[in-house]
């Protein structure tokens, strides 16, 4: 495994961190890990709007009904929805991210079946939030 | 009296503890979130609606505001780690890995400090 040349100072073979192309692994590990990646790459995209969304407040009634239309939107709804699965897929995983640092859970049984718990306590958090959001007193509607 | 010199005395100590700074506050942050994040999400679905006078009411009304304003900062800094992270691993280029970690810097801080200028601005009602 070549690096990618990172830097223009000369490598004097500095020892290199375990790269990708080393590990073996399991279809749902890989994609628990790269999964928390984007979810979380998705949860900054959902700050900016929270912040869009603050500033509308910010700006005064008028400016804030109109940008409701923009905001409630149907793209922005679906946008919404994902965001709900990425923060609850964000939130278990990144607890599964806590209890590996206490030392737990490493073994590869282990890391198999929680990628498994994550999968389906993100799938339940966001049926609750999307049920609740649709049906329930307010949501994005 | 040692003959050592001083670069040898200090040598093999590691790197004063400097090293684990990412790491640790990316923890840190995310403790709070888990905290602040379900905060949020709760507190907006209870919402009974999201009209202006709905909102800005919730935002008034009780520890709503510090809360709000710690959630955007907080969760502004975490983003930052993690998309410090994501930059330095897929941009190999010196400059514009450069160029974007700067950036990325910049728009977060930017997004904290008016996250919190705006939720001041309808706390203390200077918004019409």
């Amino acid at each position: 495994m070549s690096a990618p040349q990172t830097s223009g100072a000369p490598r004097r073979g500095r020892p290199l961190s375990p790269h990708i192309s080393i590990y073996r692994m399991s279809r749902y590990s890989l994609l628990s890990s790269i999964g928390n990646r984007f979810a979380g790459l998705l949860l900054s995209l959902g700050l900016a709007l929270l912040l869009a969304w603050l500033v509308c407040l910010a700006s005064g009634a008028r400016v804030y009904t109109t940008a409701l239309s923009v905001l409630a939107s149907v793209p922005l709804k679906i946008l919404y929805a994902l965001l709900a699965l990425a923060f609850a897929y964000h939130l278990a995983a990144g607890v599964r991210h806590l209890i590996w640092d206490t030392g737990h859970g490493l073994s590869r049984q282990q890391s198999r079946r929680s990628a498994g718990w994550v999968f389906a306590i993100a799938l339940l958090v966001t049926a609750v939030v999307l049920w609740r959001a649709l049906l329930g007193g307010a949501g994005p509607r | 009296m040692s003959w050592r010199s001083a670069l040898g005395r200090v040598e093999g100590y590691g790197a004063s503890k400097e090293g684990v700074g990412h790491w640790w506050t990316q923890r840190l942050t995310s403790v709070a979130l888990i905290v602040l994040g379900c905060w949020f999400l709760v507190a907006l679905l209870a919402l009974p609606g999201l009209d202006y006078a709905t909102v800005a009411a919730w935002v008034r009304g009780g520890w709503t505001a510090p809360i709000l304003i710690l959630f955007v900062g907080v969760a502004a800094w975490h983003s930052q780690l993690g998309v410090r992270v994501v930059i330095e691993d897929y941009v190999h280029d010196v400059g514009t890995r450069t160029l974007a970690l700067a950036l990325a810097c910049f728009a977060h801080v930017l997004l904290a400090a008016l996250g919190a200028f705006a939720v001041l601005r309808v706390a203390f009602g200077s918004a019409a």
